[in-house]
This record gives structure tokens, C-alpha cells and sequence, in this order.
């Protein structure tokens, strides 16, 4: 469909948002088709790009007076599909709002706007000894509206909770164009917890449009070990160990053989290549019990047949991190393409899981890298294709499937941090019942009657199906 | 007792519910005026009680909605565990949860809100909820939990749940003194606890031995001594922002960090805003539309 300046959605948007301001370039409404994930083929309708709450609320209005669907995108950065926008809505990207608005130093605190980038806010936090805890990955890129769509996590999650137990207030847009604050910036309010019910909705419950995030001092103190194993099992046993000699690090990290390899040639970590695990394990906090808890550690690793070492300062320590945080750059030496899943099992099951992960995997006729937060047992396997491969597509989905499953039948579920999205939203009734399924869609009418807020993902049996399954390049078997 | 066991006495439990009628679960009755009475026609029922399934190594337990908050705590401790409930006699787990009221250590440790994964409740219709999952992390699908903690039952009645746990601390102290909480914030790396009457300011710290050391020897170098423990809270929650507009009264007792505060005598809260009174009201008519859970409570009255 072309979007022309008389179209009276067109006409409404631009008494709300200047003309450059408001886009229906097929290039622009092409790229917002995507985001991070696998799914291509998403339509765009006009992609409006507000700078304030009140420009939001004049897109959302337009939109519903139009009936178009809205969808909020932050930095496109998401692995589950949640912005791919299906049927033209109207897109509300938030990466002009992009402002630190205030610190409050002495009540740990801060307002931010949603298009800040994660990293910039830890950024600016630095001369006051504070930092914003979650750090996914693409920490350098995603935004803090994106973490709060998503209820983003991260490896330094692990001591200190995903995105949810570090966001006090959210101002929100709902779809009748109201704004409101769901929770409070001192930590309380009287009444339900609709900030918690907010994080990780997907963009289907309004538009996020100011943060009030909780601010965690630096530690003084941090030991970061690398330890390397001779099988995954030693690798994951270990960090069952530590976890049962009751030691919660700042982060359990681990990498496999082949991601090992994929790393150490990319940027030179210093990872030892021979290794089939390695496992980086961070402890922080006051002097004292980072020395205990990191010599326990290494104890630990050591009775499960490990090799222990210690960064001995912050710039091997940097060097440690940037091999994690590389892993998925690295992998392009490998194949050209990666689906990189994301589950969680028990943290007991966790070698077991992973083995039937290896299985899996040889079972189809593929490549898997596996690079995860271990202490939380969020596994992320990484499946390696080239998609030029006649038939590959059908092979990596089966694989997927078979992950998820064996991931729920160890007493896990669905995702750890990417989201369900539209990747998971046929797996939903795999995990909850037509009941529970029920009470979520309950909780999103009560925000949203009209079902105008990213249609078609998370819940399965939306009003969007038809359209979502019409994507026309998802691969088949997506929807197992 | 095993899962099937478990799953009986829930399947009893929403029985027991039904689909009809004015019900009420029961917990303690330690907090039973929160947020209003149940009218006296309420069927009162009492949630399952007792400890489902705990393995250590995975720092999460199952229990029954009923389980004494005092039970749990000594199945956690023997572990060396605990769960970031408050620890007080004649409280339940499905109580505690429902009120929503943090643990004094709720700076430190973290809030009572996120210590629920997951949750299953019995619905208005009677039918079995399961909202969340059993993994201390997940985001598959909407994130009930964080609605149900401090909900007064206004939504579902808890049936069982299962909980994140954590280490129990090596060492703990508590300290006290005439000193500003503020600075006690700002200089302290991560006290579990700081508490101000307006004069006094109690602050807990735990960790290792030298770490507990060397920062409570910083905390009386600002004023505070080492003390037994922290004042009884007064009986009514606040938020720490109407606290500060009211000047209340009576005593008052500040959780720094958490934004409540504790007061003896009833002080005025500012409304709230009309639109999240809407989503107040919509949520009730989604989840409970003929008003038969926990009638007479309303948790933007909660105190």
C-alpha cells in the first residue's frame, strides 16, 4: 500500500509530528518491517519518530481514530520479533527520545527517556560510582525502552535481577492516549504492581515514555576468574557447585569449545582453545567476601577437574569480557547465519540439558555454539546455517523445536530474556494452559480493550493470527 | 508429599473456591484490615499448606499458598537459605505475598515483588491459574506475579507458589544512632537495611565477617552504635511521599529505599491518578468481574 500526504491518516500524523518527522519512504517502512530476529517481511505503515510524551499521545490518537494498530519500536535490536510490525500499523519508533532527564544521586535514581542507549546511561552514571545492572549483550546498541519491553537481562543479571527489579516508574502512553506513571521513583505506591505488570509486555500494553530507573553503586571490589574444563559436564557441574555452596556471583558465564575457538580467533582473549568449557565467573562486593567467594570458587572448580585463572587486573578483566561480549560477532568466520535461542532450565539440569542439546544438534545435521548465562540456567544455544543451503531453514526450526521442548520437559520455560514475541508465540500453550493463556489476554485488555497495541504478538490466539502465519518469508516449521 | 499429591490438594483447594459466591482465603489474620473488611456473608477458605519441593542447589522452593511464613524459613534455613519474605510469627507465605509488605531488609535483598516466579491461583471462575514459571529467571508471556503480589486477593486466590531464594548472610549486625540516613546511604556500599524515625537511624549490615566489620566501623564513625535490632514497625504503610507532604502526628518509621513508610496513627495519601484508577477498575472487572474475591478490599486503600 502507498501512503500518500492526502491519506488521512497521513494528514492527521503530520498535525502532530513535522513532516520529516513522519515517514512512508518504502525504504524507511522497509527497514521498520524487521528487527534483530529471523522474521523478515514485517509491513510498516507510517514510521513516525515522536520526541516527546505529547507527540506520542498525537501518533496514538491518530492511529486509533484511523483504527490502525500501533507498534512502539525502540532500537530494533530484539531476537523475538516483538517490533516486526504486521498489517501497516502505525510505528513509533522512540530513538529521539533518547535524553537523560534527571539523577538523584542520594535516592539512587534516574529519569530516562526510552531511546537512551543502555550503555550511555551507565556512561553518564560513571563520575557518581552508580550504574544502570542490566547489560544484555547488545548493550552498546539497545535501548532502555526496548529492556523495558522485553524485561531485558543480561550476565550481571544473575545477583541482581532482569530489568523488572531495576525499574521503579515507567511513564506510559496507553492506547486511548493517556499518559500515566505506573509505580512510583521512591519504590512504592499504594495499589497493584502495574509497573511489573508493564516490564517485558511487549509493546502491547501502551508506549513507553519516560523510565525511572534504580540506580546500583559500583562495587568496590571485583574478581573475575576464567576457568577451563576438559568436558561441558565438569564445566556445567561446577556451576551447579557454586550456586549450591550458597555463592549468588555478579556473573556465571559459559562458553563451549567451538565458540571458545570462534572468540580467541577473533579478538585474542587469551581463552585457552583446548578447552572444551570455559566458565568466567565475576564476584563483587566489599573486599573481603569477593576474596572468600573467589577462592571458593576456584576450589570448586578445581574438585571438578578445572583449571582456575584470575584476572589480575582491570585490563584482563576487560580482555575476558570482550571475548564474552564478541562471542556473536565472531561466529560470522564460521557460517554466515545464526538463530540463536534462548530458554531456561533448572539450574540442576543444566549439564543434562545441554547434553541433550548436543544430540539434538547431531540429530539435524548442524553446527551449535553455546554461549550463556549458566548461573541463572539460561542457555543460548546458537544453531549455525548458511541460508543459501537448499533446505537448511527446515533442519534449524526442527532443532529449535526440539530445544525448547526438551528445555520445558526439564522443568524449564520458553525464554530467559529475548521475549516471546512472534519466534515463541506458538510455543506459548506448550507451557501454560488455555487458562492461564485466558488470565494474560485478561491483563492486556484491561490496558489495551481494543487489542491496538502490537497485535499478533506473545499471545497466541490473537485477532492477528491469519496475518502473522501470511509473514511470507518465515520458514517454514516456525510454528513447530 | 508428591507432585500429584500437591496437585489433589490444589484441585480441592479451587473446588473448596467454587465458581459462585463471596470467598475469602485466610491467611493469618495478622494483616486481615488491609485495604478494607470483607463483608460478613464471605466464605472464608484456607490455602494448602506445607512445604511441595526444595532442592538446594536450585535456590527456589515450592510451597502450599497456607504455609506459616515461619515453616518456610526454618526449611530455607537448614539449607542456609532464606526467601526475601518478612519472618513473622502467624503470617502466611499467601498472606505475606498478598499484602505486599517488604521484609525490613528489602534495600539490601532485594523487594518482596520479586521473590515470586511462580504462582498458582484459583481464578473468579474457580478454574487453576498458573502465572510465571519455576526458573529464577523468565519472560515467557505477560508477567502476572508482579500483579498478584500485593493484590489482597483481589485478583486470584494463591493456591501455592514458588520462590527465589537466597545464602543466608555469614555475619549480620544491626547499629544505631542520631545520624543521617542519606549519608549512612551514601557511604555504606550496601547496607540490607536502613530505617529512620525522624531522629533515630537504624542500619543492618551482613556479608562477610571483615566486610561487616569495616563497614560498621565506618557506620560509627558517622554515630551509630551496635544495638539488638531494629523498633517494632508502627501498624499503618505509607508512602515515604505522603509522609513527607503530611508531617504525621504520631510516630513514623521511614524504609529507606522501598518508598514506604511505617506510621502509628493514619495519615491522608494523595489520591491517585484517575488513570490508574481506570486500570485499577478494568483489571478488577477482567479478573474478577462479578466481585466475589476478597469483596470489600481494594488495594489502592492498602496500608
Amino acid at each position: 500500500m502507498k501512503f500518500r500526504k492526502a491519506d488521512p491518516l497521513m494528514r492527521d500524523l503530520r498535525r502532530v509530528l513535522p513532516p520529516d518527522r513522519v515517514r512512508v519512504a518504502p525504504l524507511e517502512r522497509s527497514l521498520m518491517g524487521r528487527d534483530a530476529s529471523i522474521f523478515e517481511g514485517g509491513q510498516a505503515g507510517p514510521v513516525c519518530f515522536p520526541i516527546n510524551t505529547a507527540e506520542v499521545q498525537g501518533c496514538v490518537d491518530a492511529a486509533r481514530h484511523h483504527g490502525r494498530a500501533v507498534v512502539p519500536r525502540g532500537a530494533g535490536t530484539g531476537l523475538a520479533g516483538g517490533a516486526v510490525p504486521l498489517e501497516e500499523p502505525v510505528v513509533v519508533v522512540t530513538t529521539k527520545m533518547n535524553r537523560l532527564l534527571s539523577v538523584d544521586v542520594d535516592r539512587r535514581v534516574a529519569w530516562v527517556q526510552p531511546g537512551m542507549i543502555n550503555l550511555d546511561l551507565s556512561r553518564a552514571l560513571a563520575p557518581h560510582g552508580l550504574h544502570f545492572a542490566p547489560d544484555p549483550s547488545s548493550q552498546q546498541v539497545c535501548s532502555l525502552g526496548g529492556n523495558v519491553g522485553t524485561n531485558a537481562g543480561g550476565p550481571h543479571c544473575l545477583a541482581l535481577g532482569v530489568t523488572s527489579a531495576h525499574v521503579l516508574a515507567a511513564e506510559v502512553v496507553l492506547m486511548s492516549g493517556e499518559a500515566v506513571v505506573l509505580g512510583d521513583p521512591d519504590g512504592w505506591v499504594p495499589g497493584l504492581d502495574l509497573r511489573g505488570a508493564y516490564v517485558g509486555s511487549e509493546g502491547m500494553l501502551g508506549i513507553t515514555t519516560s523510565i525511572a530507573v534504580r540506580l546500583t553503586p559500583n562495587p568496590p571490589a571485583v574478581q573475575t576468574l576464567l576457568l577451563a574444563f576438559d568436558t561441558v559436564d565438569a564445566a556445567a557441574q561446577t556451576v551447579s557447585a557454586v550456586i549450591a555452596d550458597g555463592i549468588v556471583p555478579a556473573a556465571i558465564e559459559m562458553m563451549d569449545k567451538n565458540i571458545i575457538w570462534a572468540v580467541e580467533n577473533f579478538v585474542g582473549a587469551g581463552f585457552p582453545t583446548d578447552a572444551a568449557a570455559v566458565v568466567i565467573v565475576e564476584v563483587d562486593g566489599l573486599p573481603g567476601g569477593v576474596a572468600a567467594e573467589a577462592d571458593r570458587v576456584a576450589e570448586l572448580a578445581v574438585e571438578w577437574g578445572g583449571s582456575v585463572r584470575q584476572a589480575a587486573d582491570d585490563d584482563e578483566r576487560a580482555l575476558i569480557w570482550k571475548g564474552r561480549k564478541s562471542a556473536f560477532g565472531a561466529i560470522a568466520q564460521i557460517k554466515p547465519n545464526y538463530y540463536l535461542h534462548d530458554t531456561v532450565v533448572p539450574r540442576t539440569r543444566l549439564a543434562e540439558v545441554m547434553n541433550q542439546v548436543y544430540e539434538i544438534v547431531e540429530e539435524h545435521d548442524l553446527q551449535v555454539m553455546n554461549v550463556f548465562h549458566a548461573g541463572d540456567g539460561n542457555l543460548h544455544p546458537l544453531l549455525l546455517y548458511d541460508r543459501r543451503e537448499p533446505g537448511i531453514m527446515d533442519r534449524v526450526h526442527a532443532a529449535g523445536s526440539a530445544i525448547i521442548e526438551a528445555s520445558l520437559a526439564a522443568g524449564g520455560v520458553l525464554s530467559g530474556e529475548h521475549g516471546i514475541g512472534i519466534e515463541k508465540r506458538d510455543y506459548m500453550p506448550l507451557m501454560f494452559s488455555e487458562a492461564d493463556l485466558d488470565a494474560q489476554a485478561r491483563l492486556r485488555r484491561a490496558f489495551d480493550p481494543d487489542e491496538m497495541a502490537n497485535p499478533g504478538k506473545v499471545l497466541p490466539t490473537g485477532a492477528s493470527c491469519a496475518e502473522v502465519n501470511a509473514l511470507d518469508k518465515v520458514p517454514e516449521g516456525v510454528w513447530g | 508429599m508428591t507432585g500429584d499429591e500437591a496437585g489433589v490438594e490444589l484441585k480441592s483447594f479451587a473446588a473448596e473456591v467454587g465458581a459462585d459466591g463471596p470467598v475469602a482465603v485466610v491467611g493469618g489474620r495478622t494483616h486481615w484490615e488491609v485495604g478494607g473488611h470483607c463483608p460478613e456473608e464471605t466464605r472464608l477458605v484456607r490455602a494448602p499448606a506445607g512445604v511441595r519441593g526444595f532442592d538446594p542447589a536450585d535456590m527456589t522452593i515450592r510451597v502450599g499458598a497456607g504455609t506459616p511464613v515461619v515453616e518456610l524459613d526454618a526449611a530455607l534455613a537448614e539449607a542456609g537459605q532464606r526467601a526475601n519474605l518478612p519472618v513473622l510469627a502467624g503470617t502466611t507465605v499467601g498472606g505475606v505475598l498478598a499484602v505486599g509488605r517488604d521484609d525490613v531488609h528489602a534495600l539490601g535483598r532485594g523487594r518482596l515483588r520479586d521473590a515470586l516466579l511462580e504462582a498458582v491461583y484459583v481464578a473468579d471462575d474457580g478454574r487453576l491459574v498458573k502465572a510465571g514459571g519455576p526458573t529464577v529467571k523468565n519472560v515467557s508471556g505477560f508477567d502476572l506475579c508482579r500483579l498478584l503480589v500485593g493484590s489482597l486477593g483481589t485478583l486470584g486466590l494463591l493456591g501455592e507458589v514458588i520462590l527465589r531464594t537466597w545464602p543466608r548472610p555469614a555475619v549480620q549486625q544491626w547499629l544505631a544512632g542520631p545520624c543521617d540516613p542519606a549519608e549512612l546511604r551514601r557511604r555504606l556500599y550496601w547496607p540490607s537495611s536502613i530505617l529512620w524515625d525522624g531522629q533515630m537511624t537504624w542500619v543492618h549490615l551482613e556479608g562477610h565477617e571483615s566486610d561487616v566489620e569495616s563497614e560498621a566501623q565506618l557506620a560509627r564513625s558517622l554515630g551509630c552504635e551496635p544495638t539488638d535490632g531494629p523498633p517494632p514497625l508502627p501498624a499503618y504503610r505509607v508512602p515515604t511521599g505522603a509522609l513527607e507532604a503530611e508531617q504525621s502526628s504520631g510516630s513514623y518509621l521511614v524504609q529507606i529505599g522501598t518508598g514506604m513508610a511505617y506510621v502509628s496513627e493514619p495519615c491522608p495519601v494523595p489520591d491517585a491518578d484517575p488513570a490508574v484508577v481506570t486500570l485499577h477498575r478494568r483489571l478488577k472487572s477482567e479478573f474478577d468481574p462479578r466481585g466475589r474475591l476478597n469483596p470489600g478490599r481494594d488495594p489502592l486503600a492498602a496500608r
